[in-house]
């Protein structure tokens, strides 16, 4: 069977598209890793370029839906083609989302700084959730890059332990602000900060339910583990 | 994989789709022959009552000698043969003991081009409608008001029923053609390309009685155009080189087909 349209003009389009949400989703990779690094360092320079990065990420969200659009009204696709279009819509929408998580961080990193309070900070316990998200993203846009199932069912596994990380670090939290109130309003800053990592980790298992949807044709979303399971393991 | 199997294994897939619907047609290990050539292997399958069904494929697939198979407009050539079983409401219409002309009145047909005939718009309609019934002047107008109207014709050609049916456009042509067929109040309507020589907005207008009619109507149309298949019907049967490749749910057909053979053709990767 022909991997190949008729129309050679549709591969390219199609590869075109693919190309530009890989671009976006390295940029946007590249916001997430410069703002956990701006937040371990208290970096106001990378807090700034991740602000900076942001402008070009929503205008090739733009591009992207332009290009879909066009698409999608010159070539009517079907099948596997819709499928691709319609996830790599979401997917944008996922990945700026992403990127407007990294510049929340960076803009907190810069409050924080300016603000003087950043040594008083115990960054350290957000580490591990924030390595998680920005592993997750790369893994997520290595998956697109090879339509691989097997790792999109991992990454919607993993995204539970930043879960369960982001509920740790909130007890702990409450904990510190009940046994000292002078805390609070550091504390909340730092959920801020948790809160934002953990979306990311969200928007991380959404691209990878998508991921499932192109290859398989089923929709995944808001299921547990064990159904995505069976879904995958009944087609 | 040869025909059989494959039929074998499409047989399966079909049961969980025809189920939830009454069979109108039920076709069984058919085989078509123009002379030695064989145009259509052991097709099986049921299509549903009051839905449309779409018959989609490449030039040569089978998918017109099929619908000609229906109304066994393959008898006016001796060379040509069928094999197998057509039942409609359980009558075999391949049965040699069949009227062929009150199976064309249960099988109506519409073909790619336009064919009105060299008379008046009125005499058009009320021509095939004398074959099978004796109407009173009055209640054959009836029947033309309404064939007209059930073709949304009525509006644009009342005034002018005694004019030459040549005289109207190709689309009009085209509804001219429908409305003689349901005149006669048959049970299915066959549709072969019925838009393929109309302009858009004609499509559309045909498009619109398509979906109107299965109301009444079982519907089966034979498109080259995919996307019309996509809008106008409830069921979508992808056929090549005379075998049905797979028979199911059109959203399902034109989003997540079983078959890669269907993936491959319905998007454009097929060559």
């Amino acid at each position: 069977m022909s991997e190949k349209h008729l129309s050679s003009q549709f591969d390219s389009d199609l590869n075109n598209i693919s190309s530009k949400l890989m671009e976006m989703g390295g940029l946007v990779e590249t916001q997430i890793q410069h703002a956990v690094q701006a937040l371990a360092q208290f970096s106001v320079p990378l807090a700034e370029e991740v602000i900076q990065t942001e402008d070009r990420v929503d205008m090739m969200e733009v591009a992207i839906d332009h290009a879909l659009t066009a698409i999608v009204a010159r070539r009517q696709p079907a099948a596997r083609d819709l499928r691709l279009l319609l996830a790599i819509s979401k997917i944008t929408t996922n990945l700026e989302r992403a990127g407007d998580e990294a510049d929340k961080i960076a803009r907190m990193v810069k409050s924080i700084v300016e603000g003087g309070y950043a040594r008083k900070m115990p960054i350290g316990d957000l580490r591990l959730a924030s390595d998680l998200a920005t592993t997750l993203i790369r893994r997520v846009l290595d998956a697109f890059a090879r339509l691989d199932v097997a790792e999109a069912v991992s990454i919607f596994k993993e995204d539970d332990l930043i879960d369960q990380e982001f509920k740790g670090f909130t007890r702990k939290l409450i904990t510190y602000m009940m046994e000292d109130p002078r805390t609070i309003s550091d504390s909340l800053d730092l959920l801020f900060l948790a809160k934002a990592i953990e979306r990311i980790g969200d928007h991380a298992k959404n691209i990878a339910e998508f991921i499932i949807y192109i290859v398989k044709g089923t929709d995944v979303r808001h299921s547990s583990l064990t159904q995505v399971e069976s879904a995958i393991h009944i087609q | 994989m040869t025909s059989l199997q494959s039929n074998a294994v499409l047989a399966e897939t079909d049961a969980a789709d025809a189920s939830a619907f009454p069979v109108k047609l039920s076709i069984q290990d058919l085989c078509f022959y123009y002379g030695k050539f064989q145009a259509l292997k052991h097709i099986s399958l049921d299509i549903p009552a009051n839905r449309v069904t779409a018959f989609i494929g490449p030039s040569g697939c089978g998918k017109s000698t099929l619908l000609r198979t229906f109304n066994r407009m393959y008898a006016l050539y001796p060379e040509q043969r069928a094999e197998g079983r057509i039942l409609l409401d359980g009558e075999d219409l391949l049965d040699a003991r069949q009227d062929v002309a009150l199976i064309r009145a249960r099988v109506g047909m519409v073909f790619q081009k336009p064919t009105p005939f060299p008379m008046s718009i009125f005499d058009n309609i009320a021509f095939g409608v004398k074959l099978f019934e004796d109407l009173s002047r009055i209640d054959m107008e009836e029947r033309v008001e309404w064939a007209l109207k059930k073709a949304a014709l009525w509006e644009e050609v009342k005034d002018k029923l005694q004019q030459n049916g040549a005289s109207l456009s190709g689309g009009q042509q085209q509804r001219l053609c429908i409305a003689r067929c349901i005149a006669i109040r048959p049970e299915i309507l066959l549709l072969d390309e019925p838009c393929s020589a109309l302009d858009p907005i004609s499509t559309a207008r045909i498009e619109e009685l398509i979906a109107e009619f299965k109301t009444d109507y079982t519907v089966i149309i034979v498109t080259h155009n995919m996307q019309q298949a996509a809008r106008c019907s409830d069921h979508t049967a992808y056929m090549y080189l005379g075998d049905l490749i797979e028979f199911g749910e059109t959203e399902q057909m034109f989003f997540k087909p079983r078959r890669r053979e269907t993936e491959d053709y319905i998007t454009g990767r097929f060559g």
